[in-house]
């Protein structure tokens, strides 16, 4: 059961960072940016063809496989997905902004990004899977009965050590203020003199960031193929949405509980229908407490 | 001569699939402005309640082997696809516009898993076969067939034209417009906005089942892998394309897409070495993107714009 549990968590808090992404696209965007998981795919494949050319392997320190060449493809990942991301705003969103598209015209976009992110990894990388590495999770016994495996400690910590950057971002940084600001009111913060442009910019960067590393943990732990983003859309959805869209925190909260559900779907022969349970406690959620659990209640905008 | 018409008849068979799916969700997306993103799961629902009335027993199933008439499966299948209309309609269309994205979106997810994972009625992955089509018992030749099939098909979108020109021109329609252009104000008027929106919403969803029997019974044969979500973005590029709001545009945008979509295969697989296959079909669905992604930006209003009404 606890093995269940700790997959849960790893599980969760790759979903949990993706979520963040979502959750900072939605407050400051202002729309539901359904090509968030292929970002998440993105900065896995740059990390693995960082891997590739570095040609060494993850490496390993210790018993935990990641190894410095793995740290090393997932921030340059993160430099290179906060560009390739920049450069997709520029390209496609800005121009939508420009003209104050609706809401509904920026999901469309984004529906057709996500089709056409997939594809080109399809093109360039093929449709097979791929291995970060060949690593094979040991376990580590702990205490009498209970082992772990190294790496889910340290992805664990990796994600703790995210949240709490992004939580000192937005609470310490001027950046991080002005971010929040202009999630909160948008119209007050211009007023205000903040310049929505260079918010916009941050926004993206911090969500490319976190989907980086958390795309990249997620290949680790399973492996990379052009569908991995679109399978970790909806889940992403779901803790963005069970947590409460308006609290950036609540997308981590509604990350590792959609992850534990899943987890346990699976601990009781549902795993068929996993992407289903994600969904069905989404929709609980929606018709109990359409602001989630740590939302507040909606604003009308 | 012969080999040319048989394509021609085929093309358009199937581009009457997407031309009706089109049309109902021009009056969801185009006239209401509802963003359903479940567009493939509303006609695998018309697709297996067609092919389970009308097909023939299988031995691995556990419901099936009707064997009724055509028509009352594509009757049922509009029904059904509606039901599941009402009952996601009923939860979903009081969020807003994003959330009703994500819960049809996921609502398909969860339609295609009970498609796979349902093995006593839909036989899984395995699909269900044999699925009978209209007048091939009486036509010997599959040429034949194909061309009762596609005035069926014409008969059929001729109907459903006329009949959503005449309601979105009616009273009901200038509400649903008004709710798309202005919500709080159609409220204010004393409209009952979420009624008007389950409507318009059951109605698009019925339609789009009945595309998916007419699919069933004319390839007859069909599996959880002919729902995916590339269906649903393929329908909205053709409504975006041909343009939202006017009727005669969703019929113009899905014969171009689809015209493209077959042309671009043909091209392709003509010009690119079998083993680039797989790089090849990902290219023809970039293009398709690219297509929806450049109309939002330079041309959001399609081909045909909506035509200006006294009332707006």
């Amino acid at each position: 059961m606890i093995q269940y549990v700790v997959d849960g968590l790893v599980n969760g808090s790759i979903i949990a960072l993706g979520a963040v992404g979502l959750s900072i696209t939605y407050n400051v965007l202002r729309f539901a940016n359904f090509a968030q998981g292929e970002i998440l795919a993105i900065g896995a494949y740059i990390s693995m063809a960082f891997i590739v050319l570095m040609g060494v392997g993850i490496g390993s320190i210790g018993p935990v496989s990641f190894g410095w060449p793995l740290i090393a493809s997932i921030i340059l990942s993160v430099l290179v997905t906060s560009v390739v991301v920049l450069a997709i705003d520029w390209l496609l969103f800005r121009i939508l902004r420009q003209r104050s598209a609706s809401r509904i015209t920026f999901i469309i976009a984004a529906f057709g990004l996500s089709l056409i992110v997939r594809n080109v990894i399809t093109l360039i990388a093929g449709a097979d899977q791929m291995f970060l590495s060949f690593y094979i999770p040991k376990a580590i016994p702990v205490l009498d009965n209970f082992k772990v495996v190294p790496d889910d400690v340290l992805i664990l910590i990796i994600t703790a050590i995210c949240v709490v950057s992004l939580h000192t971002f937005l609470s310490i940084t001027t950046v991080g203020k002005k971010m929040r600001a202009v999630a909160e009111n948008p119209v007050l913060a211009m007023v205000n003199g903040i310049n929505v442009k260079s918010v916009v910019r941050w926004s993206w960067i911090i969500g490319a960031s976190l989907s980086a590393i958390a795309g990249t943990l997620h290949a680790h732990v399973t492996q990379l193929d052009p569908e991995m983003g679109f399978e970790l859309i909806l889940p992403m959805f779901a803790a963005l949405i069970v947590g409460g869209v308006t609290n950036v925190y609540g997308a981590v909260l509604g990350g590792f509980l959609i992850g534990l559900t899943e987890a346990f779907a699976v601990a009781i022969d549902l795993s068929a229908y996993r992407g289903g349970i994600a969904f069905l406690i989404m929709i609980v959620v929606l018709i109990l407490r359409p602001q989630g659990i740590l939302g507040e209640k909606e604003r009308d905008d | 001569m012969i080999d040319i018409l048989s394509f021609v008849i085929f093309f358009f068979i199937i581009c009457s699939f997407y031309i009706i799916s089109s049309l109902g969700l021009n009056i969801q997306y185009g006239f209401t402005g509802m963003f359903n993103v479940g567009i493939a799961g509303f006609f695998a629902v018309g697709a297996y309640t067609s092919a389970i009335l009308t097909g023939p027993e299988y031995a691995d199933t556990i419901f099936g082997g009707f064997q009724l008439p055509i028509i009352l499966g594509w009757l049922c299948a509009i029904a059904v696809s509606g039901l599941a209309g009402v009952l996601v309609g009923l939860v979903t269309l009081r969020l807003r516009e994003d959330f009703l994205a994500i819960s049809t979106f996921g609502i398909a997810i969860c339609i295609q898993l009970v498609a796979l994972n349902w093995e006593s009625v839909t036989r899984g992955p395995n699909g269900l076969y044999a699925i009978p089509k209209p007048f091939s018992r009486f036509l010997d030749s599959a040429v034949m067939s194909n061309l009762f099939y596609l005035i069926i098909c014409i008969m059929t979108i001729v109907a459903i034209y006329y009949a959503l020109e005449r309601v979105v021109k009616s009273p009901w329609g200038r509400v649903l417009r008004s709710i798309r252009e202005d919500e709080v104000a159609a409220e204010a008027l004393g409209k009952n906005v979420f009624m008007y929106r389950l409507q318009a919403f059951v109605l698009g969803c019925g339609i789009m089942g009945l595309a998916g029997a007419m699919y069933a019974n004319f390839v007859r044969f069909i599996s959880p892998q002919d729902f995916l979500p590339i269906f649903t973005i393929q329908v909205y590029v053709m409504l975006i394309v041909g343009g939202k709001g006017n009727n005669l545009g969703a019929i113009v945008g899905a014969i171009v897409i689809w015209a493209l979509w077959s042309a671009s295969d043909s091209l392709i697989n003509f010009i690119v070495a079998p083993d680039y296959q797989t790089q090849a079909a990902a290219l023809r669905i970039i293009i398709v993107g690219v297509v929806l992604v450049l109309m939002l930006l330079f041309r959001p209003s399609g081909i045909l714009p909506e035509k200006k009404h006294l009332s707006s």
